[in-house]
């Protein structure tokens, strides 16, 4: 056993309760200390109490709440295994059920950031941990025997001297009387049974068979279906309407027109809307609303320059200016060159990075462009809503029930303890589902209509108004000096409406001279987190470049990053480096070995290699790409994966592999464009996604054996995906690409590589 | 009134006929396995079978439901045993889940079509199928094994 110092302190308890008919509770209430510092910089601050539960009954049944939304993840499954691990349980015995919402009892819960794992692993176990001790010493009483010569195994307690036994349920309700330890004694990570061993998904057969999941097959007596008529572009908005023939549509109950936040309101951080002033059609059927809105007669207007109003974290607000024009791709593009020539914010600087770059033999330097993404979840965002006087009962699929709360409380006008979130399975999430509108319009549209509704999204609504991945530039430049060795680098990152650039991350620590920079230009067009923000840019772009430098400085790719790794571990450059040396080499060498990265008997296919930190954890890819009929094809991959402890492998496996055929599908074809403020993606038929035929043969997933604490994996195996595929297209095609998707520059670029220069 | 069988059971809707089969399906009898996508037949998380064929429901009209056999995920199998939900679940396919109802009822026509399908075969089959977890290869390994268990199932 390992002994822990507890990690409640005096703002954080856990607390034991005895159920009604008998057995125990446990649950455990974090308060914001000890959740803030799972993640300082990705949590905002209303964002940060946690909870989780365990409830045993005197008929011995163990149930297990999942804290934490469920989309894709397989939390539901991973999360009750880190309690169950600790409590000695019988795993193929819990039930796992979903757990309630609470924001003040129970605080935050949080899907994204690759967070989940990170966040509950410490007080999972010791909530599971502090119910074995109990349990014990309810034994050791009851038997009145030393504790120490009990034992718990798979749900029962053991007394070896006296051949005695007991299971948990009978000891449950002695077990509430007992007061909770204050030191755990966690197990040892050698002497897991039920984390480390792959278990299946708790709700695979659900899944299977059709069972109701998700929030678009919630049902409610009497719902009615609600759907918003938005504006046809970014830029736009609502001038008049005319709704006779649509309220002569069979069951058709209302059309109206109402405000999602009135002027002045102060916007927390996930309070993005895309609209605010929102035509809204009520009926029966989800086709009836749907045949309806098609008969609304509407003039649009533009919004001309508009004001949003942001709260602070310290309490001041801000005005921030939203642009009116109605924007078309090609003309961001332009604007963003010539943005990228003017001087930008000063992110990061080591050494003398100009002197060097004045003295350089030899200066690379390249620029990398990416689109707008859309999120694309299968599920299209959708809410129900049941909002009266007194109470709001809202369900269905978001990642941040306590981001939205507080925006419906102030929006309502209702105390927080009035509203409840019940939080459905996601089909997909991706980061669109932590910005919570769509819950607010649901429940502004239920207390207009004073009826429960669900307000669904069509796919066309979902993808033409998004919450999206910012379109993307960043100009790399390396200065190499007469030996060949890189004596400066420099990265200068733009983007609408924001950069995406991480100052302290690799190279960073590894360069004498270095420098980064950024700049944005506002927009209209909403954007927001998408599968490992930022880096799922910086990735394809500083992973792309540090191949065309390795092949400049003739060197193979692996071997330049290990050899500035090993700078940075040795003799690192500046401070606040983010990222682990030995960890990030350590998945370049697993992958390197993995893949035979060198191996003649490989030469057959064109492979490329990239390797990316972030969200705590590490990734590398080798992407092994085949020409057919003249089109790229992406047969194998090889990922290495340091994300610390594993709690469920093959779940584990299986989301990597989700992540490798995501980023070819993205880095191949992913792109929302805009004409005059309207997206040219409207659904599937524009929107191109990868298919079964493009997904890889063969992805083999490597995971570094360590027993760190786990930091996460979610996002990113993501990120470097982009840049192995992009590594691989240049050895398959001999072109280097720099603008996203890659099969379009591919299919439409002549012989000669292109580049825009924007210094 | 419409009168169609679903699952084996009847149904009498008083419903535009027009409407699409998965909004009767959906909205009107309570069977939500069958899933909303895209409305456009590009995604395939909508696959029911009418008459053993896989048609895409979001753009099936229901009256074209009637008078023929419909099944959807939740009539595939009895005791919802089918040897793709078997095999789904030993290869632990899902991550979201949402489009995993159509993957299966989609392979389902070409398992009985082609007991021993090759990869491009399921390719083919599957095209209109998109998951956006990327889930396609354990799709891929899970009809392979689905395809062995009913051919060791039919000796």
């Amino acid at each position: 056993m390992e002994q822990t110092k507890s990690t409640y302190n005096r703002r954080s308890f856990l607390r034991s309760s005895l159920l009604a008919g008998g057995g125990l509770m446990i649950s455990f209430t974090w308060l914001p200390e000890a959740a803030q510092a799972a993640s300082p910089k990705e949590l905002p601050d209303q964002w940060n109490e946690l909870t989780g539960y365990i409830k045993i009954s005197s008929d011995n049944s163990i149930k297990i709440y999942n804290p934490n939304p469920e989309f894709g993840q397989n939390v539901m499954t991973s999360l009750p295994m880190i309690v169950a691990e600790e409590l000695e349980a019988d795993w193929q015995k819990i039930v796992v059920e979903m757990g309630p919402h609470d924001s003040v009892k129970l605080g935050a819960q949080f899907t994204g950031g690759s967070n989940s794992v990170r966040m509950y692993w410490k007080p999972l176990r010791e909530a599971g941990a502090a119910a074995r001790q109990m349990l014990l010493e309810a034994a050791a009483q009851t038997w009145g025997v030393p504790v120490e010569e009990l034992t718990a195994k798979a749900g029962t307690i053991y007394h070896e001297k006296s051949g005695r036994s007991a299971v948990y349920g009978d000891l449950a309700s002695k077990a509430a009387t007992i007061p909770i330890p204050k030191g755990m004694k966690l197990k040892q990570a050698k002497d897991f049974k039920v984390v480390r061993n792959s278990q299946k998904n708790v709700e695979g057969l659900k899944i299977v068979t059709g069972k109701p999941l998700f929030g678009l097959d919630y049902k409610h007596e009497g719902m009615l279906i609600a759907m918003i008529h938005h504006p046809p572009a970014f830029g736009m908005k609502l001038k008049s309407f005319d709704a006779a023939q649509a309220l002569k549509m069979p069951g058709i109950k209302d059309v109206f027109t109402l405000k999602l936040y009135e002027e002045g309101f102060e916007q927390a951080g996930f309070d993005t809307r895309s609209f605010n002033d929102l035509l809204v059609v009520v009926g029966k059927t989800t086709w009836e609303v749907m045949n309806a809105r098609k008969k609304l007669i509407v003039q649009w207007e533009p919004t001309g320059d508009t004001k949003n109003t942001m709260a602070g974290r310290g309490g001041e607000k801000r005005e921030v200016v939203v642009p009116g024009d109605l924007e078309t791709t090609s003309k961001q593009l332009a604007k963003m060159q010539e943005y990228a020539k003017r001087p930008a914010q000063q992110l990061r600087k080591d050494g003398d990075p100009e002197t060097a770059f004045k003295n350089a033999a030899q200066v690379i330097e390249r620029t990398y462009n990416a689109p707008f993404l859309a999120h694309n979840c299968m599920e299209p965002m959708n809410f129900f809503a049941h909002v009266t006087e007194e109470k709001a009962l809202l369900v269905g699929p978001l990642q941040a029930p306590g981001w939205t709360e507080p925006t419906l409380a102030k929006l309502l006008k209702l105390p927080p303890d009035k509203i409840e979130i019940q939080m459905t399975r996601m089909g997909g999430g991706f980061g669109r589902r932590a910005y919570g509108h769509y819950l607010s319009e649901a429940a502004l549209i239920s207390r207009k209509v004073n009826a429960p509704i669900k307000l669904i999204y069509t796919r066309e609504d979902d993808m033409t108004y998004g919450i999206y991945r910012p379109m993307y530039t960043a100009t790399y430049r390396a200065a190499l000096d007469a030996n060949k060795n890189l004596i400066a680098f420099h990265v200068k990152g733009g983007g609408i409406p924001e950069h995406a650039i991480h100052a302290n991350r690799f190279p960073a620590g590894a360069v004498d001279n270095y420098l980064a920079e950024g700049w944005q230009i506002p927009s209209n067009i909403t954007i927001g987190a998408f599968r490992a923000p930022r880096s799922n840019f910086n990735a394809a772009a500083e992973q792309s470049f540090l191949d065309e430098l390795a092949e400049a400085m003739g060197k193979d790719p692996i071997d330049l990053r290990l050899e500035l790794l090993k700078r940075a571990k040795e003799n690192p450059v500046g401070k606040n480096n983010e990222y682990d040396a030995d960890r990030y080499a350590g998945i370049l060498n697993l992958v390197k070995e993995k893949s035979g990265w060198g191996n003649p008997e490989n030469k057959k296919y064109n492979r490329g290699v990239a390797a990316y930190f972030c969200h705590n954890s590490y990734a590398a890819h080798v992407v092994d790409i085949v020409m057919k009929n003249g089109r790229p094809f992406v047969e194998r991959v090889y990922s290495a994966i340091d994300c610390g402890i594993v709690i469920n492998p093959d779940a584990a496996a299986n989301m990597v592999e989700g992540a490798v055929i995501d980023g070819i599908g993205n880095a191949f074809y992913g792109r929302l464009s805009h004409k005059e403020g309207a997206a040219e993606q409207n659904n599937f038929h524009r929107y191109r996604m990868i298919r079964h035929s493009e997904a890889p043969d063969q992805i083999e997933v490597h995971f570094v054996q360590n027993d760190i604490d786990p930091t996460g994996l979610g996002e990113p195996p993501f990120p470097p995906v982009f840049g192995a595929v992009a590594n691989a297209l240049y050895k398959a095609t001999n072109k280097r690409l720099y603008d996203q998707p890659y099969l379009d520059q591919l299919l439409n670029s002549t012989n000669k590589s292109e580049n825009r220069k924007s210094f | 009134m419409l009168k169609l069988t679903i699952n084996k059971k009847t149904y009498e809707l008083d419903i535009d006929p027009e409407t699409p089969l998965l909004w009767a399906l959906r909205d009107v009898i309570g069977l939500v396995g069958t899933k909303y996508g895209c409305g456009m037949a590009q995604c395939g998380a909508c696959v029911v079978h009418l008459n053993g064929e896989a048609v895409r429901s979001c753009v099936t009209r229901v009256s074209r439901a009637v008078g023929k056999q419909v099944v959807t995920i939740e009539g595939l199998a009895e005791n919802n045993d089918h040897p793709l939900q078997k095999a789904w679940l030993e290869l632990d396919v899902s991550q979201c889940g949402y489009c995993q109802a159509g993957q299966i009822m989609s392979a389902a026509v070409l398992l009985r079509e082609n007991k021993n399908p090759t990869d491009k075969d399921i390719d083919q089959a599957m095209e209109g199928n998109i998951c956006r977890c990327g889930t396609y290869l354990r799709i891929h390994k899970a009809i392979h094994l689905a395809a062995e268990m009913q051919r060791e199932g039919s000796k």
